[in-house]
């Protein structure tokens, strides 16, 4: 690959950057890239000690414009800080957060604690869909007694869940 | 409860006592919340960190552990007040710098913290002497789980408990212990305890956490990893960790005296000397020095009553606890010199001399292991 600037030495020097949503790609040879300042290691090194090494590399492949739509938060803020704007940038972002997640953490799930109230919804959610593949049953053998004792079992579940 | 009545007092990890209190000063759970479908503090506007701020800090407030707590929001604490609680790990360096939008609120023990608005919405901490991370996660536990009913924390049913930073993201908690190692320091065996404890991911670190310079053979080691593994899996870990560095800082320690006595023997005694009569000292030179009088006291060549005297040295003599006490001008760096040299022949006037026969009669220093 040939040098942009120059168009004649073999470019050693691989630039991306994104600036306001938009990537741009440089290709410099080492001669150039030192006239144009560019291989201060310290503007690029932010990305890759935040977000692990090769990370970058991995933001840049999902579309450059994606945009949190709940609090406006964008690729390149991303790429700049290592942080994200809110919680629902995290499913924004998802695609380049997972290699990124995969490189710096143990695995790609949660399985510590979780609030107890979703315990507990996650809890009654499985029980009604217990009781409702015993109602289908139930149903099915024409047992209409104990298929509306099912039903209301269900009712007063679902009545305490979403409090 | 007001800053200066708070701060009067030691906190209880300084003062408490805890299992291997000797090499392990403090163990500490932080975890980071955020509360779901606001904007982090990074990227939030002002208004909407004031109105994190107010929901965050009623809720903590409501918490039993936090009666009579002291709660100050940023804007209304000078800079000095901002250090003191820096130096006394209640507060990061980097929410020391916040203004208005933030807050810190601490219980009178100054074992539970919490710092409203930082990179997260809610970071809270308990702090506890010795190696006891079992203890400190069960206190910090409670909180979170007293909270989650006052407030709604943004949580993923992957990714667990979501962070300003993905390397937070999960369970969001950092386990750390602060340790003493003035052994290995001596040896030279530091840089391959740091290696080996990194490559299991788990970080190294100096006094003040993330970047800073180790003084004083203290150094802090916690996990990295907040995601994939469960809270117990990741404090069962550390400790383990932990009790092989003890192991190891013990085994220099009587490596030490077996084979370079002499030399042991020499740094206390300067250390002795320095910090018993020097009229200007730096706060790093005060931190080194009293590490190796620590380890005198450890290794049983200064009476164990002095311990606690030594132990608040290492905070007192800090550049903004030191300007707190004077209560005049702002002091120069050479006027905190002067007097945290006062501070500690005061204080270390009761002091004897090391007694040096402890180490040529018990050269297998079997004193240093009795707990």
């Amino acid at each position: 690959m040939q040098c942009d600037v120059c168009q004649q030495k073999e470019a050693t020097v691989f630039l991306t950057q994104i600036v306001g949503g938009k990537m741009q790609k440089v290709n410099l040879c080492e001669a150039c890239s030192k006239e144009k300042g560019v291989n201060d290691p310290t503007g690029f090194a932010l990305a890759d000690l935040l977000l692990g090494m090769g990370a970058a590399q991995e933001i840049e492949r999902s579309p450059s414009g994606v945009t949190c739509s709940v609090c406006g938060f964008t690729q390149a803020d991303f790429k700049k800080t290592g942080r994200l704007g809110c919680s629902a940038c995290y499913d924004v972002f998802a695609e380049s957060l997972e290699s990124m997640l995969k490189n710096m953490q143990k695995g790609s799930e949660h399985v510590g604690k979780s609030p107890a109230s979703l315990v507990k919804n996650r809890q009654m959610d499985a029980q009604i869909k217990n009781l409702q593949s015993s109602l289908e049953r139930a149903v099915a053998e024409e047992e209409y007694e104990k298929a509306a004792d099912l039903r209301d079992q269900i009712r007063r579940i679902e009545s305490g869940q979403r409090v | 409860m007001k800053f200066s009545k708070i701060i009067a007092n030691a906190g209880e990890w300084l003062t408490g006592d805890g299992p291997h209190r000797q090499i392990v000063v403090t163990s500490r759970v932080r975890l980071a919340r955020n509360v779901t479908g606001k904007p982090f503090p990074g990227w939030a506007k002002k208004a909407e960190r004031i109105e994190v701020l107010k929901i965050a800090k009623a809720a903590v407030m409501q918490l039993p552990a936090m009666d009579d707590a002291f709660s100050e929001n940023l804007e209304a604490l000078s800079p000095l007040e901002k250090q003191v609680l820096v130096e006394r790990h209640v507060i990061s360096r980097e929410h020391a710098a916040k203004g208005v939008g933030s807050a810190v609120v601490m219980n009178v023990a100054q074992s539970l913290s919490f710092m409203i608005n930082e990179e997260d919405h809610l970071r809270m901490q308990a702090i506890c002497p010795g190696l006891q991370l079992g203890k400190v996660f069960a206190m910090i536990n409670r909180a979170d789980s007293e909270l989650e009913s006052l407030l709604d924390f943004a949580f993923h049913p992957k990714l667990g408990y979501l962070t300003a930073c993905p390397t937070n993201v999960g369970t969001g908690m950092r386990a750390s212990a602060m340790l003493h190692l003035p052994g290995l320091v001596m040896s030279d065996q530091m840089n391959k305890i740091i290696n080996s404890v990194n490559k299991i991911g788990l970080a190294v670190r100096g006094l003040h956490g993330e970047g800073t310079e180790a003084m004083g053979n203290l150094f802090q080691v916690s996990n990295q990893i907040t995601l994939g593994e469960t809270e117990e899996e990741i404090i069962e870990r550390l400790k383990k960790v932990i009790e092989t560095v003890i192991e190891h800082e013990q085994n220099a320690r009587l490596l030490l005296l077996q084979r370079k006595a002499i030399a042991l023997l020499d740094q206390i005694g300067r250390a002795y000397g320095i910090l018993s009569h020097a009229h200007s000292i730096s706060s790093k030179e005060a931190l080194n020095q009293l590490s190796v009088i620590k380890l005198g006291i450890d290794l049983g060549l200064f009476p164990e009553s002095h311990r606690s005297s030594v132990d608040e040295l290492f905070i007192e003599t800090q550049p903004a606890h030191l300007q707190k006490g004077a209560q005049t001008q702002k002091m120069s760096a050479e006027e905190r010199d002067a007097l945290r040299a006062t501070l500690i022949r005061a204080k270390l006037k009761s002091l004897p001399e090391p007694d040096t026969t402890k180490i040529t009669i018990k050269p297998s220093g079997s004193q240093e292991n009795d707990e």
